[in-house]
């Protein structure tokens, strides 16, 4: 860890930030699982309750943004401190978008919902990228929390099974289309859902790169460096 | 998808590419039995500012004064090891400071203007070591307050005092005093540290100007000062260089921990 700044209300208003954002991330995973569970019961209240907490996550958003335009114009961060301001602005970008992506999937539960019976397996579809997108979010504000790079790395890479398994789901969707048209309205729902899982691995991924430019000061964005690494 | 390897290696300057102009070896410096400077090794780069950071008595003060032997002036004050500058250590005895004060031009943390008109104040250097005709010292007058980005201000009052001028204009010829011998290297220590933000932003942009024909060596407290206006930056403490290198890198990502906490304020 490193020392205590000389000035104790820059440790507190840098540690307040921090403590803020995770406390955003642990809203915004929550409104994913939620978002999931509606889902799967295809339950229309809980999706428009889901749909109003987005709100929490957009004022948090705002509120953390002006914190760091405040931390800026008062301390002039430099080196680590700097790169931490900069890449908390970014997660909280990225961690809003996981909001936004959630109610898409609960809006999404309660169109399925109005249609009635439901003609294809929706739940067992996307459930197994839901899993792991999941886990990549919560280990990716995990690695923020700890600034634990080395799992960064890992998350980087495992961001790729989530986009291969969307791959898969759109395939069996499609299958469905092709089989029975009765089925495509659910079917495209679903797959909307999948899109919106696949886009919160990408954003746990970015978080994952942050991480990774917090500690080492390399940005690491659209580059190969997790492969260099994990074949390293 | 970028390769990391190649995206890692582009750097903006590459120090094989420039010439230092002063190189500093093994260089320790005494304050009669206390150890000012311990073991410096340096180089300071052609037409490129080097900024020097540090808490106060980390030496880097100390360390510009040893580039134009101002310490010569205080009795028990020694400098041993090597600063190379045009070919030959000018530590050595024989070495005619004035000639090299006048290559190697300092401008301090006051302004010290001369008691005697402005004219007069770039005039008295340069009969020093020149003797211009009275057209030719006119012009070298006016292309020296032009460099200073002063001479705007001043043309129509150049037999009024150099006292009667604002802090950041008496700054500002005092760069022009030092600018009007035609140095090879410029030594700023704490040049705005006596002067408003705006007189402080004019000396900045001075200094970006002025590494077009000048090496510049700057000492400050103000840490955004160096980031803002050096290429390389040396962080001091206790007397020892802790880390040099480019500045942008020094600000972003300094390799030294201890750097790290002192450019983040965690200096205890």
């Amino acid at each position: 860890m490193p020392n205590e700044h000389s000035s104790r209300q820059y440790e507190q208003d840098l540690e307040a930030i921090r403590s803020r954002v995770l406390q955003m991330g642990g809203l915004v995973e929550k409104q994913f699982f939620d978002a999931l569970a509606c889902f799967r019961l295809l339950d229309a209240r809980e999706a428009e309750r889901i749909i109003a907490a987005d709100l929490e996550v957009n004022q948090m958003e705002v509120a953390l943004d002006d914190a760091c335009s405040h931390l800026i114009v008062k301390r002039q961060p430099a080196a680590n401190d700097l790169r931490t301001v900069m890449a908390t602005i970014k997660v909280i970008t990225d961690l809003e978008r996981v909001g936004d992506e959630a109610t898409k999937i609960a809006r999404a539960a309660a169109q399925l919902q109005h249609r009635g019976l439901v003609p294809i397996a929706h739940e067992e579809t996307i459930r197994v990228m839901a899993e792991h997108a999941g886990k990549l979010l919560h280990e990716s504000l995990d690695a923020f929390a700890r600034l634990d790079h080395k799992l960064a790395t890992k998350l980087i890479i495992a961001d790729e099974k989530v986009d291969s398994e969307f791959r898969l789901v759109m395939r069996n969707v499609i299958t469905f289309m092709m089989e029975d048209p009765r089925t495509i309205s659910a079917a495209l729902d679903t797959l909307w859902v999948a899109k919106a899982i696949e886009r919160i691995g990408d954003h746990a991924k970015n978080i994952a790169e942050y991480v990774v430019y917090i500690v080492e000061g390399k940005d690491i964005r659209h580059t190969d460096y997790a492969v260099q690494q994990g074949a390293g | 998808m970028i390769n990391i390897a190649t995206l890692s290696e582009s750097s903006p300057v590459s120090v094989d590419d420039l010439t230092p102009v002063i190189h500093v070896k093994e260089l320790d410096f005494f304050y009669g039995s206390f150890q000012g400077l311990k073991q410096i090794n340096l180089d300071i780069y052609e037409r490129k500012v080097t900024a020097f950071i540090g808490p106060s008595g980390c030496g880097k003060s100390t360390l510009l004064r040893t580039f134009n032997r101002m310490y010569d002036l205080y009795p028990g004050q020694r400098a041993k090891g090597e600063i190379v500058f045009n070919g030959r250590n000018i530590l050595d005895k024989d070495v005619d400071v004035n000639v090299l004060r006048a290559k190697v031009g300092m401008v301090f943390q006051k302004p010290t203007p001369f008691p005697m008109s402005i004219y007069e104040n770039i005039a008295f250097g340069v009969r020093l070591y020149e003797n211009l005709s009275k057209g030719e010292m006119d012009e070298r007058v006016e292309w020296a307050l032009n460099k200073a980005a002063l001479w705007g201000e001043v043309k129509d009052k150049l037999g009024k005092s150099g006292l009667s001028l604002s802090g950041g204009q008496q700054q500002r010829l005092c760069i022009a005093r030092a600018v009007a011998v035609k140095p090879d290297v410029v030594l700023l220590d704490e040049p705005t540290s006596a002067l408003d933000p705006i007189s402080t932003v004019k000396i900045e942009e001075l200094i970006s100007e002025l590494k077009e024909d000048y090496t510049i060596a700057i000492v400050t407290h103000n840490m955004q000062q160096a980031a803002r206006c050096s290429d390389f930056t040396a962080y001091m403490y206790l007397g020892e260089l802790v880390e040099f290198g480019e500045t942008d890198k020094i600000f972003l990502n300094p390799t030294k921990k201890e750097t790290q906490d002192y450019i983040t304020g965690r200096f205890g």
